[in-house]
């Protein structure tokens, strides 16, 4: 008996629409992002985690009944991310039936915001997403702005403030691999996992089952995320745990 | 002569997000009418009641008892179907370590530990809050008809529950330490998992929750 470790699908969402793609074999609107969620909730998704990449404030209210159109079909944890910015938009995306929301940017700012919503909402329901890029040898540093904005953080220091302040996850993402398939930067992974003792998501470079399991077993997370792999049919959610389970990696396979 | 709906009231005393409760309970049952509610009267009318919890239990042990929940807690229990989840079980036993101490409603003998304070859990560095899926070990009670022994439920708690009478523990698991999931009394069942996002199988305690006369 013991607490499996978790695949998280991961969709780009823009005023309520999935972007970048998305491929499922016999669905028509591909951008549909109740039709997705509740495919990847079908083929076993412990959890579902939406990037909302809207720009305008208007847009953003789409998303919002988006979140409720999921929250209503959809019975697995659901994590929001992009756009947040204060406690009042913790506050929408949880009313609307989000279980956490994930705050990047608006963290490097303002990291009372992680101390505050934390406080208000429980550490439970606040994920901290951290974007880090290699800078030297076992040195990575925090970037902001989709990777284009260095801030002079490391990155490991950086997660264990945030986990003082009350975080209750951490959702790293390798800016050097986002979309480069070559597999999670372990280094990265490894060193901020074992330095928190909060669960900790590796994000960005998945191209293969295979990396997932390196993802767990050497990079030290508790849960890993991934897109493409499984937005193109390449792979569905339950052949990535039925890998990760041969490969000895506790699973829910039920 | 048009036949009554079941009621079922999800008690909402101000602390968190009950939309995910609210909308699998509706969703395992569209003909039993669910509300969201702090109305005592409504509550106490309802055919089935649930307890959900989520943050911290010094506050939501106040604002229950700043609104009058702990009492309207006390009649649902002895009078039918009462669900506890999560804080809402927590809330339920007598004593929590969690903000330096807070006294529970004491429906359950036992206490409210945290994780991180164990050596077990130091030893394995195991992270704090216990969060995902887990495998439940049960005891038999209506609520898991159907559902696989050692079926995994969703998880996010840095506390956990220690049982003071074994009687009263209906599902087991496991995380650095032993602890309790699910505790069971009469008509009352509490489990420490989230069912409301536990996909099939939360699903179908829920189910069952609704079907159950309260009766062991």
């Amino acid at each position: 008996m013991a607490l499996a470790k978790r695949i998280i699908p991961c969709l780009d969402v823009d005023q309520g629409r999935v972007v970048k793609g998305v491929n499922f074999v016999g669905i028509r609107d591909a951008g549909d992002p109740v039709e997705i969620a509740r495919r990847y909730n079908d083929q076993g998704a412990d959890e579902i985690t939406f990037l909302d990449i809207t720009a305008s404030h208007e847009g953003r209210e789409t998303t919002v009944h988006m979140v409720e159109a999921i929250a209503e079909q959809v019975f697995i944890p659901l994590t929001v991310g992009g756009g947040i910015r204060e406690l009042a938009d913790i506050r929408r995306m949880l009313n609307a039936g989000a279980d956490k929301v994930s705050i990047n940017s608006a963290a490097v700012h303002n990291p009372e915001l992680v101390q505050q919503a934390s406080d208000k909402f429980g550490a439970q329901c606040i994920v901290v997403a951290i974007d880090a890029k290699q800078v030297g040898e076992h040195k990575w540093e925090i970037f902001t702005h989709g990777g284009r904005k260095p801030t002079g953080i490391d990155a490991v220091e950086w997660a264990q403030k945030m986990a003082q302040l009350g975080a209750g996850e951490i959702l790293l993402t390798s800016m050097d691999r986002d979309g480069v398939k070559t597999g999670f930067d372990l280094g990265v992974t490894r060193a901020i996992s074992d330095a928190v003792s909060i669960p900790v998501i590796a994000s960005g470079g998945v191209g293969n089952l295979d990396h997932l399991v390196e993802g767990v077993q050497q990079g030290g997370a508790d849960a890993v995320l991934a897109a493409s792999i499984f937005h193109f049919g390449e792979y569905t959610v339950m052949q990535a745990k039925e890998h990760m389970a041969a490969a000895g990696i506790e699973m829910r396979l039920d | 002569m048009a036949v009554m709906s079941k009621r079922c009231a999800v008690i909402d005393y101000g602390m968190g997000n009950l939309h995910s409760a609210h909308g699998a309970l509706q969703h395992v049952a569209p003909d039993t009418e669910v509300l969201v509610t702090r109305d005592p009267e409504q509550i106490l009318s309802a055919d089935h009641v649930v307890l959900p919890g989520v943050g911290a239990i010094r506050d939501c042990m106040a604002e229950m008892r700043a609104q009058g929940i702990d009492q309207v807690v006390e009649e649902v229990r002895r009078s039918k179907p009462l669900l506890g989840i999560c804080v809402g079980l927590q809330s339920m036993l007598q004593h929590s370590a969690e903000n330096g101490g807070v006294e529970g409603m004491g429906l359950f003998a036992g206490e409210v530990k945290f994780f991180a304070e164990q050596p077990e859990v130091q030893q394995q560095q195991l992270k704090v809050p216990h969060m995902g899926w887990n495998q439940v070990q049960q005891e038999a009670h209506p609520l898991w008809h159907g559902i696989a022994d050692n079926s995994r439920f969703y998880f996010v708690h840095s506390y956990y529950v220690e049982a003071g009478d074994p009687q009263q523990v209906m599902g087991r698991c496991h995380y650095g330490v032993s602890f309790d999931a699910a505790l069971a009394q009469d008509n009352v069942f509490a489990v420490q998992f989230h069912p409301e996002k536990s996909h099939n199988a939360g699903l179908a305690l829920l189910k069952n929750f609704l079907a159950w006369d309260g009766q062991a």
